[in-house]
């Protein structure tokens, strides 16, 4: 019985990351649908906004170090803390900016090229916001707190205890992470059903060369796509960032978002969110039963082995359209 | 006026096959040999072995594998890192397990093992293609080189998780170990990197190399034409594999000494290689070479001016280096999706015509 109660809080603690691995995976997801990139710089982006966040939150001058080094002067912060809505609003903006950079830049030139090399321009991508991101606000391990309630929920606590004689432990901040990735999914969908830009963005998810000639402008797309992914990722950043401090790791769970695409299929938004919670219940529950047989460790592969198999049998994934190749 | 075929005449089938068609190429060819093997040999000392040409043709080989798997044949693969270390570990095992056995059988072994394990991860390449593949693919990066961290038989349960190679030679000359000669390190890994390179440009001419390059363009229409996609799939992971467990026991054994898995063969050589090949050229064996040349060198020049010269932080000389990486990788996505290489190319092209450009 403990046994059981413990395995069923090891999920619902599995779950709760899911919920996290699924809004990275989102912000993957309405990238690919609308453009047809599959944007590997996405779990980056949740580092860099993060990064940006703190960076903007706890005073620290842009590119201090590289200051220091040029000019032989001894800058350290501001000496101020922002508040953070304005952080938060200036993160956002900086997010807009990327897109609108990163669509000008690099996308704008390579319309039209076969989908793997715009795959490794992201990679690219990735490795430069990587850098500069480390550039920008230094690489050592921040603390991100914006008021986010965090710590073991006591309510969670003493109303499991009551019911079967178990405390659950439950972070409050998984808690409010999956409150809020649940509001996140109703607004994009409703954005996405209801509102012409969304009407917009179906339609070239559809069929780029469909929306082209009834007048939609993909490029304008492009940076409103981006502009979402970006603002998903900051989101994202909050939430990985307040759990496990903003550091270059953030980027390689971010990465695991993939595997969950992989799972939930490439073009569907319920399937990020299906595929993050049964990677995320899956990686906690392989590890806590089969984990200490083998090596323990094994969320690190968990994910990607389990992909691999199901791709197998299921190339589509779980809820993809099916593939069909014409020649 | 001198580089063209004229002049050149074939007066037999071996002859007209050859790799070289133009003298001038063949010649340049025998002189950068000759530069390679007789004079940089008793040039080089510790750092210009360590820093610059012992990488710079372990990375070769593994670029190479790569090219002939993601240039050749289209299959992406990010899980490099992982071969790399099948070979890295293999062939500590060998050599621990069998000390009477020459060391260049160890990495040849340690080569075919890695093949092996190439093919086991390249079975969803029938089924998935493109970056499903590529994600595919990072299973084997990351299970790879959690099993090497994890299973303490295959670092003979050192206290410390590491795996250090034990003094071998060939031929009564020092080749492993810490108190290898640089020359010796750089004329095996020499030995290695050219033996390949030869081994790739005539596999990739052949029928064989047709059917992988068919298989990229277009596979259902190479399927059609009467490929076997299958055998040109697994074929293409198999000898990428065989190359890149050279590259990763060459790496292990000759150039660090010891490694550490998570370290030495993360996810970053994964793209590390990738990068390589981008920039070099895909489906170029001279691009393989150039790319690898630049990736090694890139870094080790930027760390000398900025470090070195204008007395920078070393982490930012690191940030400013992932920065110009990844602007390098983009511009050459745009402005030459085909690599140095392809400016080569170019360049022969309009020498062939110089000085009449029409």
């Amino acid at each position: 019985m403990q046994t059981l109660l413990f395995a069923l809080e090891v999920s619902l603690n599995g779950f709760m990351t899911g919920i996290l691995y699924s809004l990275v995976a989102l912000g993957f997801v309405l990238i690919f649908k609308a453009s047809g990139v599959f944007n590997y710089a996405q779990g980056v982006m949740v580092l860099f906004a993060a990064l940006t966040l703190v960076g903007l939150q706890q005073g620290i001058v842009p590119f201090e170090h590289l200051i220091n080094n040029l000019f032989g002067t001894s800058i350290h912060g501001f000496g101020w803390n922002m508040p953070t809505l304005l952080a938060l609003l200036l993160t956002l903006l900086t997010m807009l900016l990327l897109a609108w950079l990163v669509e000008k830049l690099i996308l704008k030139h390579l319309v039209n090229q076969n989908p793997v090399i715009l795959f490794m321009a992201t990679i690219g991508l990735a490795y430069f916001l990587e850098g500069f991101g480390d550039l920008m606000w230094g690489a050592d391990v921040k603390k991100l707190d914006i008021g986010v309630p965090m710590g073991i929920s006591d309510t969670v606590e003493s109303t499991t205890y009551d019911w079967f004689g178990y405390g659950f432990f439950i972070d409050r901040l998984d808690i409010t992470a999956s409150i809020v990735a649940a509001l996140l999914v109703i607004g994009l969908t409703i954005f996405s059903q209801y509102s012409k830009t969304g009407r917009a963005l179906r339609a070239v998810a559809d069929d780029h060369q469909a929306a082209l000639s009834v007048g939609i402008s993909l490029r304008q797309i492009w940076v409103i796509v981006w502009s979402i992914a970006g603002l998903v990722a900051l989101i994202a950043g909050i939430f990985w960032g307040s759990k496990s401090g903003v550091q270059f790791s953030l980027s390689l769970v971010a990465l695991k978002a993939l595997p969950v695409l992989m799972l939930g299929g490439l073009t569907s938004i319920p399937g990020a969110i299906v595929g993050g919670l049964l990677i995320g219940v899956g990686e906690k529950l392989f590890d806590f039963l089969v984990g200490p047989m083998i090596g323990g460790a094994t969320e690190n592969w968990f994910a990607y082995v389990v992909a691999l198999v199901f791709l197998l049998f299921r190339p589509q994934g779980l809820f993809g359209e099916k593939i069909i190749e014409r020649v | 006026m001198f580089y063209r075929e004229v002049g050149e005449f074939k007066t037999s089938y071996p002859q007209d096959s050859e790799s070289f068609a133009i003298g001038l190429d063949k010649y340049g060819y025998y002189f950068i040999l000759i530069i390679a093997f007789g004079i940089i040999p008793f040039l080089v000392n510790d750092y210009w072995a360590n820093a610059v040409f012992v990488p710079f043709l372990v990375w070769a080989v593994a670029s190479l594998g790569l090219n002939i798997l993601t240039g050749h044949c289209g299959q992406i693969s990010l899980g490099t890192g992982g071969f790399m270390a099948v070979g890295a570990y293999s062939c500590y095992k060998l050599m621990t397990s069998f000390p009477d056995l020459n060391i260049i059988f160890c990495i040849i072994i340690s080569g075919v093992i890695t093949a092996a394990v190439g093919i086991l991860f390249g079975i969803p390449s029938l089924r998935i293609k493109g970056f499903y593949l590529a994600v595919a693919t990072l299973a084997s990066q990351f299970f790879l080189v959690w099993l090497f961290n994890r299973v303490p038989w295959f670092y003979n349960y050192s206290a410390s998780g590491q795996i250090s190679t034990p003094e071998r030679s060939v031929f009564g000359v020092l080749v492993t170990g810490p108190n290898v000669q640089p020359w010796a390190q750089y004329l095996i890994c020499l030995l290695f990197a050219f033996g390949l390179a030869w081994g790739a440009r005539n596999l990739t001419r052949g029928s064989l190399g047709r059917s992988w390059m068919a298989t990229r363009d277009m596979d259902i229409a190479a399927e059609i034409i009467g490929v076997n996609l299958l055998k040109a799939k697994l074929s293409a992971f198999a000898i990428s594999s065989f190359y890149i467990g050279i590259a990763g026991a060459l790496f292990f054994s000759v150039y660090l000494g010891a490694v550490e898995a998570t370290e030495a063969f993360g996810i970053n050589q994964s793209f590390l290689v990738l990068f390589m090949i981008i920039i070099g050229g895909l489906g170029s064996i001279l691009g393989s070479f150039i790319g690898a040349a630049f990736m090694v060198l890139f870094p080790v020049l930027l760390k000398n001016i900025l470090v070195g010269w204008w007395q920078w932080d070393a982490a930012i000389a690191t940030h400013l280096e992932f920065i110009s990486v990844g602007i390098l990788i983009i511009v050459f996505l745009i402005f030459e999706p085909h690599g140095l290489a392809q400016l080569w190319r170019l360049l022969k092209q309009k020498l062939r015509l110089w000085p009449y450009p029409h």
